[in-house]
């Protein structure tokens, strides 16, 4: 086990740059997800913590140890690959046991770490077999096999669930983090899926254009996101923005649609607003759950509720609960209702808004307030 | 395989379907009979006496039958001042087809693979540039083949033969298992890299077992192309040296004045045997290593 230090990173790709300066700092037994779009860097910088990409600038230490001029093979890592990257004329069993080879690991110890993780992620009947024999969730499995087989350092996981189908993605996902409180290895998991990020991290690494946009706990990123690239990135569907402006004559509130004919005012909680941003234009970001429809026990549970009235456009029912598009000042909004409610289009719905919940940012620089 | 869901321009249903059919195999056919004319003619002849040959023609029914031809042809007739047949230069031939085709074989794996996956700055231009020898002539490396033969003290021998057939080579064998190896997906060697293994660890354990269809591929393009040379085994040896197809035509040039048809019939078809029974029995793989992608 081991901790991963990684400080001002960059790469280039040619004249291009991929990773513009990276800081992090992975503790001992911590699961990390790096999560972005597709190009933000995410898998390059993973590939640099294996040692399969060199850094044009920075340090990569494991352990406090620099090791940006070790090979992959020495710095006691192990990685599950998207396409699982098994060996295809080796058996699982050989491909389980071709990193201890390499190392010279004796034969008695290979089988009994082979049999420990073979009966760990239950593929004991499958050793004898070859990878083209086997399915995309025994595939997944026995590469998380081979991974586990040398107990590393480090865990390394690029996108392991993208090639499985929606079902088994989700009870392999239960499976990884399952093993992960059972073993408790320091990981770095790369994905661009944000419910794997939510679901597994410990912390996560929000990316985007090569750099780390946030880096912190999940419930934070969600609640907190430290700006409106993270905020929309993080959760589905997406936060809502809504361009506002702040007033503070009297108790804080935040001001939309003014000049659009329907002003809508919102309550804004203590300590939001500052008594000197009277008439700043700010962008309120509201989660889709914290737009629900307004009932009565709204009233007397939520401090700082606010309610809007606006037009149904778009009904899409999930099942668990029933998506909205309604029109807020003069721009559409996604507001998440509880299953059984259901709504004509063009039909006015009552909306509370829990501000407690709600987020400002600055329109300019687009970072949390 | 494949084949079966392929597009088959041949099933169309119905008479005209059925005509077309036989249009196409009866074209088929004849061209598999212009073909097939000048090796039943010459096989022919390796059996029928000289008599039988000035009475009825080259090319005509047989009306004698011999198996006497093949053996002189294999070890009596004269060549050159011996009279050995065209033995010892068959054996030159696999003294020098064997270890030319392995080593061109090998070096052009090794090859492929750093071109494929150890790629390096500049590999790209190395590997246009080794492919260019794929479309170069032979005549235009003949005068410097004879400065470096003649440097390295190998003329006249089979080992300079075989060096020249090695490096020759290349350009394919380089071409064939390169081109295989781009299809091995790169996340088995990095995996392979964090797993412990080097350079040669990887291309024994990991790409080589997977190399069979693209082996035998160039083994059998080596071998027919080497064995079949002529222009290199005719410039640079001579005498006792000479690889069977030079041999050939010392044969038919050489000892008493009249032609011997039906030996020099069979001593053709005798060293033609080896492409030929390497065709019948590899051919499949062949054509198989060819179509078939690197990995299913």
């Amino acid at each position: 086990m081991a901790s991963l230090t990684i400080q001002h990173v960059k790469k280039n790709f040619g004249s291009v740059p991929v990773l513009k300066g990276i800081d992090l700092e992975v503790k001992t037994g911590e699961f990390v997800v790096l999560v972005g779009p597709s190009g933000c860097g995410k898998s390059t910088l993973l590939a640099i913590i294996a040692g399969l990409e060199s850094v044009t600038e920075g340090e990569v230490k494991i352990d406090q140890r620099v090791v940006n001029s070790v090979p992959p093979k020495d710095r006691d890592i192990a990685m599950v690959f998207q396409s699982y990257a098994l060996y295809p004329t080796m058996t699982v069993r050989g491909n389980m046991m071709f990193g201890m080879e390499s190392r010279g690991v004796p034969k008695p110890e290979r089988d009994k770490a082979v049999a420990r993780v073979a009966e760990l992620l239950r593929i004991e009947s499958l050793l004898g077999r070859k990878p083209n024999q086997l399915s995309g969730g025994q595939r997944q499995r026995v590469a998380m096999g081979r991974a586990l087989v040398r107990d590393p350092k480090l865990f390394l996981f690029d996108e392991p669930l993208s090639n499985l189908d929606a079902k088994l993605r989700v009870e392999m996902r239960t499976e990884i983090k399952k093993l992960y409180q059972q073993l408790g290895k320091t990981t770095i998991y790369v994905t661009h899926d944000q419910v794997e990020a939510m679901t597994l991290a410990s912390r996560i690494a929000v990316m985007h254009q090569g750099l780390v946009q946030q880096f912190d706990e999940p419930r934070t990123v969600y609640d907190r996101p430290a700006n409106m690239f993270v905020a929309s990135f993080m959760g589905s569907p997406p936060m809502n923005f809504l361009p506002a402006k702040i007033a503070v004559s009297g108790s804080p509130v935040v001001v939309l649609g003014e000049g659009n004919g329907e002003t809508i005012r919102l309550p804004l909680p203590e300590g939001m607003a500052k008594s000197d941003s009277d008439g700043r234009p700010v962008v309120l970001g509201i989660r889709p759950e914290n737009l629900p429809r307004y009932d009565r026990r709204h009233t007397e549970e939520t401090p700082c509720l606010g309610t809007i009235e606006a037009e149904v456009e778009v009904v899409e029912p999930t099942g668990a609960e029933t998506m909205v598009v309604v029109r807020i000042a003069g721009k559409e909004v996604i507001a998440r209702f509880e299953s059984h409610a259901t709504h004509a289009v063009g039909e006015r719905v009552k909306l509370a808004v829990d501000m407690t919940k709600a987020c400002l940012f600055d329109p300019e620089t687009e970072t949390l307030i | 395989m494949a084949e079966a869901t392929a597009y088959d321009p041949l099933s169309t249903a119905g008479t005209w379907g059925r005509r077309a059919k036989l249009v196409v195999y009866a074209l088929l056919t004849l061209f598999a009979l212009v073909y097939l004319l000048p090796f039943t003619v010459v096989l022919l002849n390796s059996f029928r006496d000289l008599g039988d040959i000035s009475r009825n023609g080259l090319i005509g029914i047989p009306h004698s039958f011999s198996l006497d031809y093949w053996v002189q042809a294999w070890c009596k007739f004269c060549v050159g001042g011996t009279c050995e047949g065209i033995q010892p230069f068959f054996y030159n031939s696999v003294a020098m087809v064997v270890p030319a085709t392995i080593i061109s074989t090998a070096i052009g794996a090794i090859n492929g693979y750093v071109l494929s996956k150890w790629r390096f700055p500049g590999s790209e231009i190395l590997f246009g540039i080794m492919t260019l020898g794929v479309f170069m002539p032979g005549q235009i490396a003949l005068l410097p083949w004879a400065q470096v033969l003649g440097f390295l003290g190998l003329t006249n021998s089979i080992a300079g033969l075989v060096l020249i057939h090695c490096v020759q080579g290349l350009s394919f064998t380089t071409l064939f298992c390169r081109n295989y190896y781009v299809n091995i997906p790169d996340d088995l060697i990095k995996a392979a890299r964090i797993d412990g293994a080097g350079f040669w660890r990887i291309f024994r354990k990991v790409v080589l077992p997977l190399s069979p269809p693209i082996i035998i591929v160039t083994l059998i393009w080596q071998f027919t192309n080497i064995w079949n040379e002529f222009l290199f085994a005719f410039i640079f040896s001579s005498g006792t040296h000479q690889p069977v197809t030079v041999a050939l035509v010392a044969l038919s040039g050489g000892g008493t004045a009249v032609h011997q048809y039906n030996v020099e019939s069979a001593a053709v078809l005798i060293g033609a045997l080896p492409p030929l029974l390497i065709y019948l029995f590899g051919g499949r793989y062949f054509l198989r290593g060819l179509t078939q992608g690197a990995l299913k």
